[in-house]
């Protein structure tokens, strides 16, 4: 067990530090010269080799990497070339936003998602049964950015019940009620996917471990449904919450096309800012804190898994 | 013992190749399944038209007119109305479908290709092939896809080229793990031996015995790909990348018309419903070759 977390700690390491190399070289993959954007055109060859040279851009791609990876890790990811300002305050006050709609997405996607994942699994070869799964199946296969779409032109432009963009006005603690209405949309579209997904493997690891001998033997014991369904849950549980990290991660990285459509102040709309303005230091830092975070919440999932399942602690 | 081995492993090769009978099989359980066939049809059709919009579409897809710009449902002349620009929405959604359909499949063949290739390799020959392969596939595991495809895309630039690249880096990794783990089971099987033993080399056995087995859940999986990378390539024009107006092409329609979303939110929808009913399709019929080819 204790070698169990001490592994993948481990095996960690090179992942996060090949990750940052991938970040890194994505300067790299830009076409054009990087200090186009910060020199004038008729710069001579030594204003050239100046700013080179202050930006460390005369050093071995080593040493740069080496350089940018201590910054980075110290929290200084450059600056924006469109705003100005540096990247990691943009992506600072960008990320709590993200977070927000994430965490209430998946919340929202793992209640929907369990509860019809067990209902279906339970009148497993029904038509009930049938009819959640083409839900689920629709879910998983919508584009959501043209969900969003079709919400707003439904709940805002003909009902006017909703708002159909940005966050609204912050109060002082951040956030204000107001906001509430904001969240709404944003929030449904982006659960549509993980909702699915969960509702689908939830169905299929009920409608298994009801078949499995185990719960006949507890059912001809004579143990009421109440308590097959507590085992029931304690054998889907793990499964379960793997599924519901990993979709949490996605929803940050994939929110970018779900906070195009809403204009959205998170990290997604900053994506969208840095491809539409070119700024790669900005698509790079962004790129990078969203990489690590899936990396960190990967490796949480799998730390806590042997809470939520005993087995794994005897190997 | 037998003495004549090596005519003997030449003659007995052709012999364990896939029974025509399990394909035939396979085609027959597929045709049996109503959702399935549904989705053939509908897919056949939206391909055709794409094929065939040069000849079939009404219109010019390049060219509108100011004056009849944003057209509702079922104008004469443009059934499926007019965009922003005054050009036929039925035109310019069959000549998408030939930019959205290339952008979402040929990504999937390469990588089918590519990735299938590393992951039989890696998982016939185990060792140090299969660690060298697998560590470098973590790698890219370790990016949320949608992340990494913006990432390569954005860094590139906007462009069909750079996103058909960046969709193909992005969709390697998940196969390599699926052929991988569907090789290594494979290989475990007797007969692998049997084959070894009777003086196959690897290519012949890969070739010859662990393709055909491991292909049925390797095309499972990339059929559902399919659905993903419809879904992420209009997606990806959809905020800037990938194609470029006044290319035809679902996503950037769908952003393109964004801004008719209030005054004619039907003629705005339009292109999702495409997209939507090409990756619903892929997706139902990968759950029909599941059953067909009676792959867990």
């Amino acid at each position: 067990m204790f070698t169990y977390l001490l592994k993948r700690l481990l095996y960690t390491v090179p992942i996060a530090l090949a990750v940052t190399a991938l970040c890194f070289s994505l300067v790299y993959l830009a076409p054009g010269d990087p200090l186009s954007a910060v020199l004038p055109s008729d710069a001579s060859q030594e204003i050239i080799d100046i700013v080179k040279a202050q930006y460390g851009l005369d050093q071995p791609v080593f040493v740069q990497y080496w350089l940018w990876l201590k910054h980075a890790l110290m929290g200084d990811l450059g600056q924006s070339i469109s705003s100005g300002r540096p990247v990691a305050d943009e992506i600072g006050k960008a990320i709590g936003n993200s977070l927000l709609l994430a965490g209430l997405a998946s919340a929202l996607a793992f209640t929907v998602g369990t509860v019809l994942g067990i209902f279906a699994g339970y009148r497993h070869g029904t038509a009930t049964d049938r009819g959640l799964s083409a839900l689920a199946i629709a879910g998983v296969s919508i584009p959501h950015y043209w969900l969003g779409i079709v919400l707003v032109a439904i709940f805002s432009a003909r009902l006017n019940w909703l708002p159909a963009m940005g966050a609204g006005p912050e109060g002082s603690a951040g956030w204000s009620l107001e906001q509430v209405p904001y969240v709404v949309l944003p929030v449904l579209t982006l659960a549509a996917m993980p909702a699915g997904i969960v509702m689908r493997s939830v169905r299929a690891l009920v409608a298994e471990t009801l078949g499995r001998d185990f719960i006949v033997g507890l059912t001809a014991k004579g143990m009421g449904q109440a308590a097959i369904f507590r085992h029931l849950v304690k054998n889907i549980a793990p499964t379960t919450l793997a599924v519901l990290g990993v979709q949490l991660g996605y929803l940050m990285a994939g929110s970018i096309l779900v906070e195009t459509v809403f204009a959205w102040p998170g990290t997604g709309l900053l994506l969208n800012t840095a491809i539409l303005q070119r700024d790669i230091p900005l698509l790079q830092g962004t790129i990078f804190v969203l990489a690590m975070f899936f990396v960190g919440l990967n490796l949480l999932v799998d730390m806590l898994q042997p809470l939520f399942d005993p087995r794994m602690k005897r190997t | 013992m037998n003495t004549t081995t090596a005519p003997l492993a030449a003659t007995a090769l052709p012999a364990i190749e896939a029974s025509p009978s399990y394909w035939a099989g396979v085609r027959r359980r597929l045709l049996q399944d109503r959702v399935a066939v549904v989705c053939m049809v509908i897919l056949a059709l939206i391909v055709l038209g794409a094929l065939l919009a040069p000849w079939i579409a009404p219109h010019d897809p390049a060219v509108g007119s100011v004056l009849k710009r944003l057209k509702p449902v079922g104008t004469p002349g443009h059934p499926l109305g007019t965009d922003e620009l005054g050009r036929d929405m039925l035109t310019r959604l069959l000549f998408g479908g030939r930019t959205s359909l290339l952008m979402g499949i040929a990504p999937v063949a390469t990588a089918l290709l590519i990735g299938g290739t590393l992951g039989m390799v890696a998982g016939f020959l185990g060792g140090r092939v299969n660690a060298v392969i697998m560590r470098s596939v973590d790698v890219v595991f370790a990016f949320p896809s949608v992340l990494l495809a913006v990432a390569i895309a954005g860094a590139l630039g906007a462009g069909i080229g750079n996103t058909l690249l960046a969709l193909t880096i992005v969709l390697i990794p998940p196969l390599v793990r699926v052929t991988e783990s569907a090789t290594t089971q494979v290989r475990a099987i007797e007969f692998i031996d049997a084959a070894r033993a009777s003086g196959a080399g690897n290519a012949v056995i890969m070739r010859a015995h662990v393709l055909s087995n491991v292909i049925g859940p390797v095309l499972v999986y990339a059929t559902s790909l399919l659905s993903v990378s419809i879904i992420m390539a209009a997606g990806l024009s959809f905020i800037g990348l990938g194609a470029k107006p006044p290319t035809a092409e679902w996503g950037l329609m769908l952003n393109t018309l964004r801004n008719a979303l209030y005054s004619q939110p039907l003629v705005a929808a339009l292109p999702g419903v495409l997209i939507f009913a090409v990756s619903l399709c892929f997706n139902l019929l990968a759950d029909g070759l599941r059953n067909a080819m009676e792959v867990q």
